[in-house]
Protein backbone atom coordinates (compact mmCIF):
# COMPACT_ATOMS: atom_id res chain seq x y z
CA UNK A 1 0.00 0.00 0.00
CA UNK A 2 0.94 3.36 -0.55
CA UNK A 3 0.39 6.54 -0.02
CA UNK A 4 0.54 9.80 -2.86
CA UNK A 5 -0.07 13.23 -1.52
CA UNK A 6 1.71 16.20 -1.82
CA UNK A 7 2.09 19.57 0.24
CA UNK A 8 -1.60 19.81 0.29
CA UNK A 9 -2.60 17.20 2.69
CA UNK A 10 -6.37 17.88 1.36
CA UNK A 11 -6.22 15.72 -1.65
CA UNK A 12 -4.55 11.99 -2.30
CA UNK A 13 -4.53 9.83 -4.03
CA UNK A 14 -4.07 6.04 -2.33
CA UNK A 15 -2.94 3.08 -4.21
CA UNK A 16 -3.85 -0.23 -2.32
CA UNK A 17 -2.49 -3.33 -3.37
CA UNK A 18 -4.36 -6.62 -4.11
CA UNK A 19 -7.07 -4.94 -3.40
CA UNK A 20 -10.13 -4.47 -6.66
CA UNK A 21 -12.98 -3.51 -7.44
CA UNK A 22 -15.14 -4.86 -3.96
CA UNK A 23 -13.34 -2.72 -1.56
CA UNK A 24 -12.79 0.55 -3.79
CA UNK A 25 -16.38 0.42 -5.03
CA UNK A 26 -17.90 0.03 -1.17
CA UNK A 27 -15.39 3.04 -0.15
CA UNK A 28 -16.68 5.27 -3.19
CA UNK A 29 -19.63 4.90 -1.95
CA UNK A 30 -18.78 5.41 1.83
CA UNK A 31 -16.94 8.62 0.57
CA UNK A 32 -18.85 9.91 -1.04
CA UNK A 33 -21.29 9.77 1.40
CA UNK A 34 -19.09 11.74 3.74
CA UNK A 35 -20.05 15.78 3.22
CA UNK A 36 -16.10 16.58 3.79
CA UNK A 37 -15.10 14.92 0.54
CA UNK A 38 -15.57 17.10 -2.66
CA UNK A 39 -14.36 14.92 -5.66
CA UNK A 40 -13.52 11.22 -5.37
CA UNK A 41 -13.05 8.09 -7.50
CA UNK A 42 -11.18 4.96 -8.03
CA UNK A 43 -9.33 3.11 -10.77
CA UNK A 44 -7.93 0.03 -12.00
CA UNK A 45 -4.54 0.81 -13.59
CA UNK A 46 -4.65 -2.63 -15.68
CA UNK A 47 -6.34 -5.15 -15.10
CA UNK A 48 -3.49 -7.48 -14.97
CA UNK A 49 -1.81 -5.91 -11.70
CA UNK A 50 -4.42 -6.74 -8.33
CA UNK A 51 -4.11 -2.58 -7.29
CA UNK A 52 -6.63 -0.07 -7.73
CA UNK A 53 -6.31 3.79 -6.98
CA UNK A 54 -8.56 5.67 -4.65
CA UNK A 55 -8.61 9.41 -5.60
CA UNK A 56 -9.77 11.70 -2.39
CA UNK A 57 -9.99 15.54 -2.58
CA UNK A 58 -11.82 17.12 0.16
CA UNK A 59 -13.23 20.37 1.57
CA UNK A 60 -9.99 20.80 3.90
CA UNK A 61 -9.41 17.93 6.04
CA UNK A 62 -6.81 15.75 5.17
CA UNK A 63 -7.51 13.22 2.64
CA UNK A 64 -5.96 10.37 4.60
CA UNK A 65 -8.08 10.54 7.74
CA UNK A 66 -11.26 11.35 5.67
CA UNK A 67 -10.62 8.17 4.26
CA UNK A 68 -9.73 6.37 7.54
CA UNK A 69 -12.97 7.26 8.64
CA UNK A 70 -14.56 6.45 5.22
CA UNK A 71 -12.92 2.72 6.49
CA UNK A 72 -14.17 3.06 10.03
CA UNK A 73 -18.15 3.87 8.37
CA UNK A 74 -18.01 0.85 6.10
CA UNK A 75 -17.05 -1.45 9.20
CA UNK A 76 -19.90 -0.22 11.47
CA UNK A 77 -22.48 -1.14 8.45
CA UNK A 78 -20.42 -4.60 8.29
CA UNK A 79 -20.89 -4.77 11.52
CA UNK A 80 -24.40 -3.90 11.98
CA UNK A 81 -25.41 -5.70 8.72
CA UNK A 82 -24.01 -8.79 10.48
CA UNK A 83 -25.33 -8.45 13.42
CA UNK A 84 -28.51 -8.20 12.03
CA UNK A 85 -28.27 -11.12 9.51
CA UNK A 86 -27.42 -13.65 12.39
CA UNK A 87 -30.63 -12.34 14.29
CA UNK A 88 -32.65 -12.46 11.16
CA UNK A 89 -31.02 -16.05 10.76
CA UNK A 90 -31.93 -17.06 14.58
CA UNK A 91 -35.47 -15.90 14.24
CA UNK A 92 -36.05 -18.12 11.21
CA UNK A 93 -34.64 -20.89 12.50
CA UNK A 94 -36.89 -20.78 15.66
CA UNK A 95 -39.86 -19.98 13.80
CA UNK A 96 -39.41 -23.24 11.83
CA UNK A 97 -38.60 -25.34 14.55
CA UNK A 98 -41.97 -24.53 15.95
CA UNK A 99 -44.08 -24.28 12.94
CA UNK A 100 -43.13 -28.01 11.78
CA UNK A 101 -44.12 -28.60 15.53
CA UNK B 1 -44.34 15.99 -15.00
CA UNK B 2 -46.23 19.17 -16.03
CA UNK B 3 -44.18 22.23 -15.49
CA UNK B 4 -45.23 24.15 -11.79
CA UNK B 5 -43.72 27.36 -10.75
CA UNK B 6 -41.80 26.65 -7.54
CA UNK B 7 -43.76 28.77 -5.04
CA UNK B 8 -46.74 26.43 -5.91
CA UNK B 9 -44.86 23.81 -4.81
CA UNK B 10 -46.60 22.40 -1.42
CA UNK B 11 -44.72 22.61 1.46
CA UNK B 12 -42.09 19.86 2.20
CA UNK B 13 -40.97 18.30 5.84
CA UNK B 14 -37.38 19.20 6.04
CA UNK B 15 -34.90 16.61 4.55
CA UNK B 16 -37.64 14.98 2.14
CA UNK B 17 -36.95 15.33 -1.38
CA UNK B 18 -39.80 16.34 -3.84
CA UNK B 19 -41.97 13.17 -4.70
CA UNK B 20 -40.58 12.61 -8.47
CA UNK B 21 -36.37 13.21 -7.28
CA UNK B 22 -37.44 10.43 -4.74
CA UNK B 23 -38.56 8.49 -7.15
CA UNK B 24 -35.43 8.98 -9.35
CA UNK B 25 -32.95 8.10 -6.39
CA UNK B 26 -34.94 5.25 -5.00
CA UNK B 27 -36.27 3.20 -8.30
CA UNK B 28 -35.24 2.05 -11.47
CA UNK B 29 -37.54 2.73 -14.19
CA UNK B 30 -37.91 -0.42 -16.47
CA UNK B 31 -39.27 1.92 -19.44
CA UNK B 32 -40.29 -0.25 -22.93
CA UNK B 33 -36.96 1.17 -24.55
CA UNK B 34 -34.53 1.07 -21.66
CA UNK B 35 -34.48 1.19 -18.41
CA UNK B 36 -33.52 4.70 -16.75
CA UNK B 37 -32.22 6.40 -13.23
CA UNK B 38 -30.06 3.17 -13.03
CA UNK B 39 -27.18 4.47 -11.04
CA UNK B 40 -27.40 5.32 -7.61
CA UNK B 41 -26.75 8.93 -6.38
CA UNK B 42 -24.50 8.47 -3.51
CA UNK B 43 -22.79 12.40 -3.50
CA UNK B 44 -23.49 13.73 -0.10
CA UNK B 45 -23.90 17.47 -1.58
CA UNK B 46 -26.22 15.67 -4.57
CA UNK B 47 -29.61 17.73 -3.17
CA UNK B 48 -27.53 19.81 -1.31
CA UNK B 49 -29.40 23.04 -3.15
CA UNK B 50 -32.42 21.27 -1.97
CA UNK B 51 -31.57 21.64 1.48
CA UNK B 52 -31.42 18.04 1.39
CA UNK B 53 -28.59 16.15 3.27
CA UNK B 54 -27.51 12.94 1.64
CA UNK B 55 -25.00 11.92 3.61
CA UNK B 56 -24.79 9.12 4.78
CA UNK B 57 -25.95 9.07 8.69
CA UNK B 58 -25.02 5.59 10.53
CA UNK B 59 -28.16 6.08 12.91
CA UNK B 60 -30.90 6.60 10.07
CA UNK B 61 -28.90 3.16 8.74
CA UNK B 62 -29.21 0.89 11.53
CA UNK B 63 -33.23 1.96 11.45
CA UNK B 64 -33.81 1.07 7.90
CA UNK B 65 -31.38 -1.82 7.51
CA UNK B 66 -33.97 -5.06 7.30
CA UNK B 67 -33.14 -8.56 6.68
CA UNK B 68 -35.62 -11.15 5.93
CA UNK B 69 -34.74 -14.72 5.42
CA UNK B 70 -37.16 -16.04 2.96
CA UNK B 71 -35.45 -19.79 2.76
CA UNK B 72 -32.58 -21.25 4.63
CA UNK B 73 -31.53 -25.25 4.39
CA UNK B 74 -28.32 -26.94 3.84
CA UNK B 75 -27.79 -25.53 1.16
CA UNK B 76 -29.12 -22.67 -0.66
CA UNK B 77 -30.35 -19.72 1.25
CA UNK B 78 -32.56 -16.49 -0.09
CA UNK B 79 -33.00 -13.61 1.87
CA UNK B 80 -33.64 -10.01 1.54
CA UNK B 81 -31.16 -6.86 2.47
CA UNK B 82 -33.40 -4.09 2.81
CA UNK B 83 -31.71 -0.34 3.09
CA UNK B 84 -28.04 -1.28 1.90
CA UNK B 85 -26.22 0.40 -1.11
CA UNK B 86 -25.75 -1.82 -4.17
CA UNK B 87 -21.81 -1.14 -3.79
CA UNK B 88 -21.98 -2.84 -0.78
CA UNK B 89 -24.22 -6.19 -1.31
CA UNK B 90 -22.22 -5.91 -4.52
CA UNK B 91 -19.06 -6.26 -2.69
CA UNK B 92 -20.56 -9.54 -0.38
CA UNK B 93 -21.57 -11.49 -3.77
CA UNK B 94 -17.99 -11.03 -4.58
CA UNK B 95 -16.82 -12.10 -1.92
CA UNK B 96 -18.96 -15.03 -1.23
CA UNK B 97 -17.78 -15.99 -4.92
CA UNK B 98 -14.04 -15.28 -5.01
CA UNK B 99 -12.49 -14.37 -1.53
CA UNK B 100 -13.72 -17.06 0.37
CA UNK B 101 -11.89 -19.88 1.35
CA UNK B 102 -12.44 -23.93 1.04
CA UNK B 103 -10.30 -26.73 0.58
CA UNK B 104 -10.11 -28.35 -2.94
CA UNK B 105 -8.04 -31.11 -4.70
CA UNK B 106 -5.18 -29.04 -5.69
CA UNK B 107 -2.15 -31.91 -6.55
CA UNK B 108 -2.85 -35.77 -7.94
CA UNK B 109 -0.71 -38.13 -7.83
CA UNK B 110 -1.18 -40.83 -9.92
CA UNK B 111 0.30 -44.19 -9.72
CA UNK B 112 -2.33 -46.02 -12.47
CA UNK B 113 -4.67 -44.53 -15.05
CA UNK B 114 -5.73 -46.90 -17.51
CA UNK B 115 -8.70 -45.38 -18.46
CA UNK B 116 -9.67 -43.26 -21.32
CA UNK B 117 -9.82 -40.23 -19.05
CA UNK B 118 -6.22 -38.58 -19.60
CA UNK B 119 -5.20 -37.40 -16.10
CA UNK B 120 -4.82 -33.91 -16.56
CA UNK B 121 -8.91 -34.43 -17.51
CA UNK B 122 -8.99 -36.81 -14.36
CA UNK B 123 -6.95 -34.30 -12.05
CA UNK B 124 -9.27 -31.25 -13.02
CA UNK B 125 -12.35 -33.38 -12.25
CA UNK B 126 -11.19 -34.58 -9.05
CA UNK B 127 -10.06 -30.98 -8.02
CA UNK B 128 -14.14 -29.69 -8.92
CA UNK B 129 -15.45 -31.87 -6.69
CA UNK B 130 -16.38 -30.07 -3.30
CA UNK B 131 -14.81 -31.24 -0.17
CA UNK B 132 -17.36 -30.89 2.85
CA UNK B 133 -15.16 -29.58 5.82
CA UNK B 134 -14.93 -26.07 7.24
CA UNK B 135 -11.76 -24.57 5.81
CA UNK B 136 -11.04 -22.79 9.06
CA UNK B 137 -10.26 -25.12 10.97
CA UNK B 138 -6.80 -25.46 7.99
CA UNK B 139 -4.14 -23.05 7.17
CA UNK B 140 -3.28 -21.79 3.63
CA UNK B 141 0.15 -23.62 2.20
CA UNK B 142 2.39 -21.65 1.26
CA UNK B 143 5.02 -22.57 -1.47
CA UNK B 144 7.91 -23.94 0.93
CA UNK B 145 5.42 -25.42 3.38
CA UNK B 146 5.35 -29.57 3.82
CA UNK B 147 2.49 -30.69 3.67
CA UNK B 148 1.30 -32.02 6.92
CA UNK B 149 -2.13 -32.34 9.14
CA UNK B 150 -3.24 -28.59 9.24
CA UNK B 151 -2.68 -27.49 5.80
CA UNK B 152 -3.47 -30.99 3.81
CA UNK B 153 -6.24 -32.85 3.71
CA UNK B 154 -5.05 -36.66 1.63
CA UNK B 155 -7.61 -38.87 -0.41
CA UNK B 156 -6.80 -42.17 -1.95
CA UNK B 157 -9.03 -43.98 -4.69
CA UNK B 158 -8.52 -47.23 -6.00
CA UNK B 159 -10.71 -48.88 -8.34
CA UNK B 160 -10.53 -51.67 -10.53
CA UNK B 161 -12.72 -52.88 -13.22
CA UNK B 162 -12.02 -56.58 -13.60
CA UNK B 163 -11.18 -58.03 -17.34
CA UNK B 164 -13.55 -61.25 -16.41
CA UNK B 165 -16.62 -59.41 -15.41
CA UNK B 166 -16.62 -57.74 -18.66
CA UNK B 167 -19.11 -54.78 -18.09
CA UNK B 168 -18.01 -51.35 -17.35
CA UNK B 169 -18.16 -49.60 -14.19
CA UNK B 170 -18.11 -45.71 -12.89
CA UNK B 171 -15.88 -44.52 -10.08
CA UNK B 172 -17.82 -41.94 -8.13
CA UNK B 173 -16.98 -39.17 -5.71
CA UNK B 174 -18.18 -41.24 -2.84
CA UNK B 175 -15.35 -43.79 -3.84
CA UNK B 176 -12.79 -41.62 -2.48
CA UNK B 177 -11.34 -42.54 0.26
CA UNK B 178 -9.99 -40.34 3.26
CA UNK B 179 -6.31 -40.72 4.62
CA UNK B 180 -6.12 -39.40 8.22
CA UNK B 181 -2.16 -40.37 8.31
CA UNK B 182 -1.65 -38.48 5.38
CA UNK B 183 -0.38 -39.90 2.05
CA UNK B 184 0.83 -43.45 1.41
CA UNK B 185 3.22 -43.25 -1.17
CA UNK B 186 5.89 -41.99 1.41
CA UNK B 187 6.07 -45.08 2.68
CA UNK B 188 6.42 -47.25 -0.21
CA UNK B 189 9.24 -45.15 -1.31
CA UNK B 190 10.72 -45.91 1.55
CA UNK B 191 10.49 -49.12 1.93
CA UNK B 192 11.27 -50.76 -1.19
CA UNK B 193 12.87 -49.32 -4.50
CA UNK B 194 10.10 -49.20 -6.93
CA UNK B 195 9.78 -45.33 -6.25
CA UNK B 196 6.91 -43.52 -7.53
CA UNK B 197 7.98 -41.22 -10.32
CA UNK B 198 7.32 -38.04 -8.80
CA UNK B 199 10.30 -37.57 -5.94
CA UNK B 200 8.07 -35.07 -4.03
CA UNK B 201 5.26 -37.55 -3.34
CA UNK B 202 5.09 -37.33 0.42
CA UNK B 203 3.39 -35.97 3.45
CA UNK B 204 4.57 -35.30 6.67
CA UNK B 205 1.62 -35.74 9.29
CA UNK B 206 2.60 -35.53 12.68
CA UNK B 207 -0.38 -36.88 14.22
CA UNK B 208 -3.51 -38.38 12.49
CA UNK B 209 -6.70 -36.05 11.43
CA UNK B 210 -8.32 -38.14 12.94
CA UNK B 211 -6.88 -37.72 16.60
CA UNK B 212 -8.07 -33.68 15.95
CA UNK B 213 -11.69 -33.75 17.94
CA UNK B 214 -13.51 -31.84 15.17
CA UNK B 215 -12.87 -35.18 13.28
CA UNK B 216 -12.46 -37.96 15.32
CA UNK B 217 -16.18 -39.01 14.74
CA UNK B 218 -16.72 -36.58 11.64
CA UNK B 219 -14.59 -37.74 9.04
CA UNK B 220 -13.84 -36.10 6.08
CA UNK B 221 -16.33 -36.64 3.16
CA UNK B 222 -16.92 -35.23 -0.58
CA UNK B 223 -20.21 -34.88 -2.02
CA UNK B 224 -21.38 -38.30 -3.51
CA UNK B 225 -22.70 -39.16 -5.68
CA UNK B 226 -20.11 -36.84 -8.94
CA UNK B 227 -19.44 -39.24 -11.81
CA UNK B 228 -15.40 -39.00 -12.25
CA UNK B 229 -14.36 -41.72 -14.49
CA UNK B 230 -15.84 -44.77 -15.76
CA UNK B 231 -14.01 -47.89 -16.65
CA UNK B 232 -13.70 -50.97 -18.94
CA UNK B 233 -12.75 -54.45 -18.51
CA UNK B 234 -9.45 -54.71 -17.06
CA UNK B 235 -8.84 -50.54 -16.10
CA UNK B 236 -7.69 -49.42 -13.56
CA UNK B 237 -7.18 -45.88 -11.89
CA UNK B 238 -5.16 -45.75 -8.55
CA UNK B 239 -3.99 -42.06 -7.26
CA UNK B 240 -3.83 -40.38 -4.43
CA UNK B 241 -5.15 -36.65 -4.13
CA UNK B 242 -4.02 -34.05 -1.98
CA UNK B 243 -6.37 -31.04 -0.91
CA UNK B 244 -5.41 -27.76 0.49
CA UNK B 245 -6.97 -24.32 1.42
CA UNK B 246 -7.45 -21.80 -1.48
CA UNK B 247 -9.83 -18.98 -2.79
CA UNK B 248 -12.33 -18.80 -5.05
CA UNK B 249 -9.85 -15.84 -7.32
CA UNK B 250 -7.24 -18.05 -7.71
CA UNK B 251 -9.06 -21.15 -9.76
CA UNK B 252 -12.63 -21.63 -9.58
CA UNK B 253 -12.95 -24.59 -7.64
CA UNK B 254 -12.10 -23.22 -4.61
CA UNK B 255 -15.31 -20.91 -4.43
CA UNK B 256 -17.65 -22.35 -1.52
CA UNK B 257 -20.78 -21.48 -3.80
CA UNK B 258 -22.49 -22.40 -6.46
CA UNK B 259 -23.09 -19.12 -7.31
CA UNK B 260 -24.31 -16.41 -5.32
CA UNK B 261 -26.38 -13.04 -6.47
CA UNK B 262 -29.16 -11.14 -6.03
CA UNK B 263 -31.85 -9.16 -7.86
CA UNK B 264 -33.78 -6.37 -6.72
CA UNK B 265 -37.17 -6.76 -5.81
CA UNK B 266 -39.66 -5.58 -9.12
CA UNK B 267 -42.26 -3.06 -8.53
CA UNK B 268 -45.75 -3.07 -10.44
CA UNK B 269 -47.41 0.18 -10.03
CA UNK B 270 -51.22 0.74 -11.73
CA UNK B 271 -50.84 4.10 -12.73
CA UNK B 272 -54.73 3.77 -13.81
CA UNK B 273 -57.50 2.23 -12.81
CA UNK B 274 -57.56 -1.15 -14.88
CA UNK B 275 -61.03 -2.36 -15.47
CA UNK B 276 -63.11 -5.02 -17.18
CA UNK B 277 -62.00 -6.53 -20.30
CA UNK B 278 -58.37 -4.44 -20.05
CA UNK B 279 -58.14 -6.19 -16.37
CA UNK B 280 -58.78 -9.24 -18.23
CA UNK B 281 -56.42 -8.76 -21.17
CA UNK B 282 -53.55 -7.44 -18.72
CA UNK B 283 -53.86 -10.73 -16.48
CA UNK B 284 -53.24 -12.80 -19.69
CA UNK B 285 -50.51 -11.06 -21.02
CA UNK B 286 -48.44 -11.53 -17.42
CA UNK B 287 -46.67 -14.76 -17.79
CA UNK B 288 -45.73 -15.11 -14.15
CA UNK B 289 -49.33 -14.09 -12.94
CA UNK B 290 -48.37 -11.26 -11.08
CA UNK B 291 -51.80 -9.53 -11.40
CA UNK B 292 -54.90 -10.45 -10.33
CA UNK B 293 -58.99 -9.83 -10.73
CA UNK B 294 -60.47 -8.06 -8.10
CA UNK B 295 -64.26 -7.96 -7.97
CA UNK B 296 -65.39 -4.74 -7.41
CA UNK B 297 -69.52 -4.93 -7.20
CA UNK B 298 -71.92 -3.85 -10.01
CA UNK B 299 -69.79 -5.88 -12.44
CA UNK B 300 -66.92 -3.87 -12.15
CA UNK B 301 -64.16 -6.13 -12.90
CA UNK B 302 -60.35 -4.64 -11.40
CA UNK B 303 -56.75 -5.54 -11.75
CA UNK B 304 -55.03 -5.45 -8.60
CA UNK B 305 -51.38 -6.65 -8.31
CA UNK B 306 -50.96 -9.27 -6.00
CA UNK B 307 -47.25 -10.84 -6.78
CA UNK B 308 -44.65 -8.13 -8.16
CA UNK B 309 -42.08 -10.05 -5.95
CA UNK B 310 -42.78 -12.53 -8.70
CA UNK B 311 -42.14 -10.36 -12.27
CA UNK B 312 -39.06 -10.86 -14.10
CA UNK B 313 -39.22 -7.46 -15.68
CA UNK B 314 -39.72 -9.37 -19.02
CA UNK B 315 -41.98 -6.23 -20.02
CA UNK B 316 -44.68 -8.20 -22.25
CA UNK B 317 -47.15 -6.04 -20.23
CA UNK B 318 -46.06 -2.72 -21.04
CA UNK B 319 -44.97 -3.85 -24.98
CA UNK B 320 -48.03 -3.14 -26.81
CA UNK B 321 -48.33 0.77 -27.51
CA UNK B 322 -50.49 2.38 -24.88
CA UNK B 323 -49.77 0.28 -21.74
CA UNK B 324 -46.59 1.92 -20.70
CA UNK B 325 -49.05 4.75 -19.68
CA UNK B 326 -51.10 2.48 -17.87
CA UNK B 327 -48.34 0.01 -15.70
CA UNK B 328 -45.23 1.14 -14.33
CA UNK B 329 -42.45 -1.57 -13.96
CA UNK B 330 -39.78 -0.49 -11.32
CA UNK B 331 -37.40 -1.68 -8.86
CA UNK B 332 -36.44 -0.40 -6.11
CA UNK B 333 -32.93 -0.14 -5.65
CA UNK B 334 -31.97 -0.97 -1.97
CA UNK B 335 -33.80 -4.12 -1.58
CA UNK B 336 -31.59 -6.89 -3.24
CA UNK B 337 -33.28 -10.39 -3.11
CA UNK B 338 -29.98 -12.52 -2.23
CA UNK B 339 -29.28 -16.07 -2.78
CA UNK B 340 -26.35 -18.39 -1.73
CA UNK B 341 -26.10 -21.62 -3.49
CA UNK B 342 -23.14 -23.21 -1.12
CA UNK B 343 -21.62 -26.22 -2.51
CA UNK B 344 -21.57 -28.07 0.81
CA UNK B 345 -18.64 -27.11 2.91
CA UNK B 346 -19.95 -24.50 5.14
CA UNK B 347 -23.85 -23.53 5.17
CA UNK B 348 -24.94 -20.49 3.49
CA UNK B 349 -25.87 -18.47 6.54
CA UNK B 350 -22.16 -18.84 7.88
CA UNK B 351 -20.43 -18.06 4.70
CA UNK B 352 -22.38 -14.87 4.45
CA UNK B 353 -21.42 -13.75 7.59
CA UNK B 354 -17.96 -14.84 6.57
CA UNK B 355 -18.27 -12.54 3.90
CA UNK B 356 -19.04 -9.68 6.06
CA UNK B 357 -16.26 -10.16 8.27
CA UNK B 358 -13.66 -10.57 5.24
CA UNK B 359 -14.72 -7.23 3.85
CA UNK B 360 -14.11 -5.95 8.03
CA UNK B 361 -11.02 -6.73 7.79
CA UNK B 362 -10.31 -5.22 4.29
CA UNK B 363 -11.35 -1.75 6.35
CA UNK B 364 -9.37 -2.63 8.93
CA UNK B 365 -6.37 -3.34 6.70
CA UNK B 366 -6.64 -0.12 5.12
CA UNK B 367 -7.06 2.07 8.37
CA UNK B 368 -3.47 0.33 9.97
CA UNK B 369 -1.79 1.08 6.69
CA UNK B 370 -2.96 4.29 6.56
CA UNK B 371 -2.14 5.35 10.86
S1 LIG C 1 -42.95 -7.21 -16.72
FE1 LIG C 1 -43.49 -9.26 -17.33
S2 LIG C 1 -43.45 -10.41 -15.43
FE2 LIG C 1 -43.54 -8.28 -14.86
S3 LIG C 1 -45.70 -7.82 -14.61
FE3 LIG C 1 -45.19 -7.30 -16.70
S4 LIG C 1 -45.65 -9.12 -17.88
FE4 LIG C 1 -45.58 -9.74 -15.74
Amino acid sequence: MEHGSYQDRSASTFSLADEDHTLANSLRFTLNQDPRVTVCGYSIPHPSEARVNIRVQTTGDPANEVLKDSCQDLMMICQHVRSTFDLAVADFKNNKGSGSE
Amino acid sequence: MPKVPLWDLPELPQNHLPPHLQLQKTRVSCNNDAPTNTESIIYSGAYAAMGVDNSLRLGEFRKNFKVNVMKLNEEDMEFDLIGIDASIANAFRRILISELPTMAIEKVLVANSSSVVQDEVLAHRLGLIPIKVDPRLFEYMSENDVPNEKNTIVFKLHFKCERKSGERRTVYSHDLEWLPFGSEYVLRTENSSDSTSKPKTYTSFNSSQETLPEFSNNPISVTPGIIISKLGPGQEIELEAHAVKGVGKTHAKWSPVATAWYRMLSEVVLLQDIEDEDAQKLVNKCPVNVFDIEDMGKGVKRATVARPRDCTLCRECIREPGWEEKVALRRVKDHFIFTIESTGALPPEVLFTEAVKILEDKCERVITELS
